[in-house]
Order: C-alpha cells, then structure tokens, then sequence
C-alpha cells in the first residue's frame, strides 16, 4: 500500500526542489537573451537533473550526467558559441518571428503530457532502495546483458569523431 | 517516491525543450534545447526502471546510452554548424532558406 500524495516525504522534497531548480533554468534557458548565459544555466539545469538522479538512488547513472554533460556537452557548446562570433553581450535576435507559435504548441504539449502522465501514474509509488544504481550493479548490468549494445555505441562513437574531424577540416576540397 | 513527481518534471522539461527548438533562432541554441529534451526522456527512464525493478536494469543502461548518444550528436551537430559558419557566415536558421521552396514561384514556370 502506497502513502498518499501528501504529505511528501523528505526524499519526496529534495526531488521538487531540485526539480524546481532544473525546470527554472531550463526556462531560463529558453528564454535569456544573452548567449553565453544560456549555456551557463544548461549547466543549472544538469546539474540539478544529477541530483534528481541521486535522489532517485541512481548513482552512476547521476556522475555520468556530470562528466558527460556538465563537463563535455556544455564545453563543446561553448567551443561552438566561440567559434561562431557570437555576440557575448546581450543580443536582440535569438529569438525567430513564430514564438507565439512556438509558446501554443509547448503550452500544448505541456497540457497533454502532464494530464496523461498525471492521470496514468497518480496511483505508482516506487520504494526506493540504495545500491539500485551503484557502479557495481550498472557494470555487471552492462557488461553481462548489454555487452552488444555497449560494443556498437563505441563504433558509433568513433564514427562520429571522424564525422567531426572530416566535416570541421578545411583542407579538402571539391573534385574538380 | 511517487513515480508522478519525476514524471511531472520530465513532461515539463521536454515542454520548454519543444519550446526553444521551435522559438530560437540562433542554430546552437536549438541544439540546446534538443539537449534538454533528451534530458527529460532520461529522468524518464531512471524513475521507470526505479519503479518497475528491471533485472536486466534496462532503464538506467539505457539512460547510459543515451547520454553518450547525445554526446556524439553534439559533436556532429557542432561540427556541422561551423560549417554552415563557413560558407555562410550566419548561423540563423531564418536566414538559410536554401533548401526551401521559393516564396514566389516565378511566372511560366508552372509547367
């Protein structure tokens, strides 16, 4: 028998707050007028999503976030903000002429995700237990059942750094 | 954990995502946005797989998946901006209107 609603529990709070935190500064994100400042609240925004993720008992899964998005995605980000003259100040156009378009749609989708989800899962309640999400049990997880998958994504991976290197180099030229 | 807590925040989080991709102009930030998006199906997984107790923990590994996904498509995505960088010297997704079709077709042309 699952507790009611309310009153949360104390891990209950600290996934809102965070959850909060995250969803202001992907807002923040979406809506900021300087360039920079977006990339700096995307790493708000990860950051809390990390804590979500250790309060949902997911360890593992919540230092990966950190080191891969926190340090590697919002660096290259960055790289790309650098490297394409961005304005570092504040700027007028980020933002294209359909928004009211853009806010409808999301309003929308918004309305329909949360009444499904809302309605579909008011009853779910997940026990949460520690050690669920810890290295050891993500290693053996991965390596005893998803060792394919994991061997394919590592090819997938060296693609894409080639892809990179070939799309970014300047020297080659059309064939005449 | 009520299972509606983590589901509720990731349904807003793809929700401001599909905002920015449709809003913003300037191509990295769309890019930022599709991050946020793959961020709210990853809080997704991690409170199903907690919730449902997979044996294979198919929802965190997949979270797992995801993210280096994501990382791959940063970088090709990046990449591909500065690309566009060079030949173009914009990055506004207004503005590159190659591809598309010509606002007024010319007369004649019809046939």
């Amino acid at each position: 028998m699952s507790p009611g609603l309310w009153p949360p529990s104390a891990q209950e709070v600290v996934f809102l707050l965070l959850g909060v935190v995250a969803v202001g500064a992907a807002l923040l994100v979406v809506t900021t007028r300087q360039l920079v400042h977006a990339a700096l609240w995307l790493v708000a925004c990860f950051g809390a999503l990390a804590g979500c993720y250790l309060v949902l008992t997911a360890e593992f899964v919540a230092w990966v976030q950190v080191l891969i998005y926190v340090g590697a995605v919002v660096v290259l980000l960055l790289f790309g903000i650098m490297l394409t003259r961005a304005p570092i100040g504040r700027s007028a156009d980020l933002d294209s002429g359909n928004r009211v378009v853009a806010l409808v749609v999301a309003v929308a989708t918004a309305g329909v995700l949360v009444s499904v989800v809302v309605a579909g899962f008011r009853e779910a309640y997940a026990p949460l237990r520690p050690g669920d999400g810890a290295a050891q049990t993500m290693g053996g997880a991965i390596f005893r059942n998803w060792v394919l998958p994991f061997e394919a994504l590592s090819v997938l991976l060296l693609a894409a750094l080639i892809g990179a290197i070939v799309l970014s180099r300047t020297d080659i030229k059309a064939v005449e | 954990m009520h299972v509606v807590y983590p589901v509720v925040v990731a349904a807003l989080l793809f929700s401001i995502g599909v905002y920015g991709v449709l809003a913003r102009r300037n191509t990295i930030l769309v890019l930022m946005s599709v991050e946020l998006m793959l961020n709210a199906v990853n809080l997704n997984l991690v409170a199903f797989d907690v919730w449902l107790r997979d044996v294979l923990h198919g929802g965190q590994v997949l979270t797992l998946f995801v993210i280096v996904i994501a990382a791959a498509e940063v970088g090709i995505g990046l990449a591909i901006v500065l690309a566009v960088y060079r030949n173009r010297r914009t990055i506004d997704l207004d503005r590159l209107r190659e591809l598309g079709e010509p606002v007024e077709p010319p007369v004649g042309d019809r046939g």
